[in-house]
C-alpha cells in the first residue's frame, strides 16, 4: 500500500533556528526534511505514512505578512501535492496558533487536501479556525507533546486514508459546533434522567445541548470632545519601569501594574523596559514609546489635541495568560478608570 | 481586557497588529498596528519619522474614539 505523503507546518523555535530573536524568520521549504516534532510523528506513523517535507516561518513574520506567506506556502503544497498537511501543534502559543490554523485552513479550503492542527483551548487561534479545520485540544505547552502527537497522529492517519471522522469528544478534537444524526444507545428520557439524578446528587455530568457562548460587548458611546478628555493608556505588551518592580511575570501573568507617570514626558530606556517573554524585547527595551505612546500624547496633551493624558497607566503581560486573569485585570482596571474620570482608553497589544 | 473595560462603560480602542484576533476577541474599535514587537514604532526609520508615523496612529486612535459605532469597526483610513 502506497504510504500517506503529509507535508509539516512549524515554527522557527520548533525548528531550533531560535527563539523570539528569529520570530522574524522567513518562512523556508525543506523538502525531504523531517524536524522537530515531525519525527515524533513519524515514528507513530509507522509504515503508514511518512513526512515528505517541512515548512518553517518565524511567528512574527507570519502574522505581520499573513496573506503573502499563506500564499507562498500554498504554492508549494501544492507543488508537492501531500495527502494531508500538518501544522503544529502550536500549545498556547498565540502567533503559532494563528500561524498553524491559518495554513491548515488554507491548505484546505484552496487545495481540497485535508489538514490537521493541535493547540490549547485559549489559544486565540482556535477560536478563529476551529469550525473551518480540525484542532486537536492539547496541553498549553510543549511539555505536553508527547500526549499532544499521540491524539493527532491517528487522527492524521484517519484524514489520509479519507476515513470517517467521529465526534469531537472521541477523537480529541475541538468542537467544530456539526452536529451530526446518529443512533445513542439509550433513550432520550432515560439520558434525561440519568443526568437529572446525576445533577441532583452532585454528580458530574455533560450536557447534549450546550448554550453558544455569544461574549460581546456593546459598544460605548464615542467621546464627545477629545479636546476635553481625559485619555488613559492600557497595555498587554507589558511595559514596566525598569527593573519590573512589581515582578509581573514574563509569561502566563497573575497580576497588572499601575505606574504613575506625572510629569513623565516619554519613555526613555533607562526609565522603562517590558516585561513581556513573548516577543523579541530590542524594540521596547530601546524606546517604550514604541508600545505605549506616552511621548506623542503628551504632545498631543500640551497643543490641546487631547483634554488630558490620565497620569497613570496600566500594564500586563498578554503572554499565555488565562483568558480569566486577562477578564478580572480589565474588569479591575476598568473600575479604576471610571472612578478616576477617564473618558476613553487606548489599550495597545503586541 | 478590552472588553472588560469597555463593560465597566468606557469606550476603548485596541492597537494591535494582528487585527483578527482582536476581531475574534470581540474589541470593537480597532486601530491596525506596524509590527508584534514595536506596534507604535519602526526601528528602521529615524527618530523623527517614527514620532510621525506613531503620532499618525495615535490620531487614528483618538479618531475611532470619537467615531460612534454599533458593531466591531476596523480603522484603518
Amino acid at each position: 500500500m502506497k504510504k500517506i505523503t503529509v507535508l509539516h507546518y512549524i515554527n522557527q523555535f520548533f525548528a531550533q533556528i531560535g527563539g523570539e530573536e528569529q520570530a522574524d524568520h522567513p518562512v523556508e521549504f525543506f523538502e525531504g526534511e523531517v524536524k522537530g516534532p515531525g519525527l515524533a510523528f513519524m515514528q507513530l506513523f509507522g509504515d503508514e505514512a511518512e513526512i515528505v517535507g517541512t515548512i518553517v516561518c518565524g511567528d512574527s513574520y507570519f502574522n505581520e505578512r499573513h496573506d503573502e506567506t499563506l500564499d507562498a506556502i500554498i504554492e508549494f503544497v501544492d507543488r508537492i501535492h501531500p495527502d494531508l498537511v500538518i501544522a503544529g501543534p502550536a500549545f498556547n502559543a498565540g502567533r503559532y496558533g494563528v500561524a498553524c490554523g491559518a495554513v491548515a485552513a488554507g491548505v484546505q479550503e484552496r487545495l481540497g487536501i485535508p489538514a490537521l492542527t493541535g493547540m490549547y483551548v485559549e489559544n486565540p487561534g482556535v477560536d478563529l479556525y476551529k469550525d473551518k479545520v480540525l484542532i486537536v485540544s492539547t496541553k498549553n505547552s510543549a511539555a505536553g507533546m508527547r500526549a499532544a502527537v499521540k491524539l493527532m497522529a491517528p487522527l492524521a492517519l484517519k484524514l489520509g486514508r479519507g476515513d470517517a471522522i467521529g465526534a469531537s469528544c472521541e477523537e480529541g478534537y475541538i468542537s467544530q459546533g456539526v452536529r451530526v444524526n446518529f443512533f445513542e444507545k439509550q433513550r432520550g428520557s432515560k439520558r434525561a434522567v440519568d443526568m437529572l439524578l446525576a445533577k441532583l446528587s452532585g454528580k458530574p455530568f455533560t450536557t447534549e445541548y450546550p448554550m453558544p457562548d455569544f461574549d460581546r460587548v456593546d459598544p460605548q458611546p464615542a467621546v464627545k470632545d477629545v479636546s476635553k478628555a481625559t485619555i488613559a493608556l492600557v497595555t498587554s505588551g507589558g511595559i514596566v519601569p525598569k527593573g519590573n518592580p512589581d515582578f509581573i511575570e514574563s509569561s502566563s501573568a497573575s497580576h497588572f501594574g499601575e505606574y504613575d507617570i506625572t510629569g513623565v514626558d516619554e519613555l526613555t530606556s533607562e526609565g522603562y523596559e517590558t516585561a513581556h517573554g513573548g516577543y523579541d524585547p530590542t524594540y521596547a527595551n530601546q524606546d517604550a514609546d514604541r508600545v505605549l505612546p506616552v511621548d506623542v500624547l503628551r504632545q498631543m496633551e500640551r497643543e490641546g489635541v487631547i483634554g488630558k493624558l490620565h497620569n497613570k497607566f496600566y500594564t500586563t503581560v498578554g503572554n499565555g495568560t488565562a483568558v480569566a486573569s486577562a477578564k478580572a485585570f480589565g474588569a479591575e482596571i476598568g473600575k479604576r478608570l471610571v472612578g478616576d474620570g477617564v473618558d476613553a482608553v487606548i489599550l495597545t497589544s503586541t | 481586557m478590552v472588553k472588560e473595560i469597555e463593560r465597566t462603560g468606557l469606550p476603548v480602542v485596541h492597537i494591535c497588529t494582528v487585527t483578527p484576533i482582536s476581531l475574534t476577541v470581540g474589541a470593537n474599535r480597532i486601530v491596525p498596528a506596524i509590527a508584534i514587537p514595536h506596534p507604535l514604532g519602526d526601528p528602521a526609520a529615524s527618530h523623527e519619522e517614527e514620532e510621525r508615523l506613531r503620532r499618525s496612529i495615535v490620531e487614528k486612535a483618538l479618531k475611532a474614539l470619537s467615531t460612534e459605532v454599533d458593531g466591531q469597526v476596523v480603522f484603518t483610513g
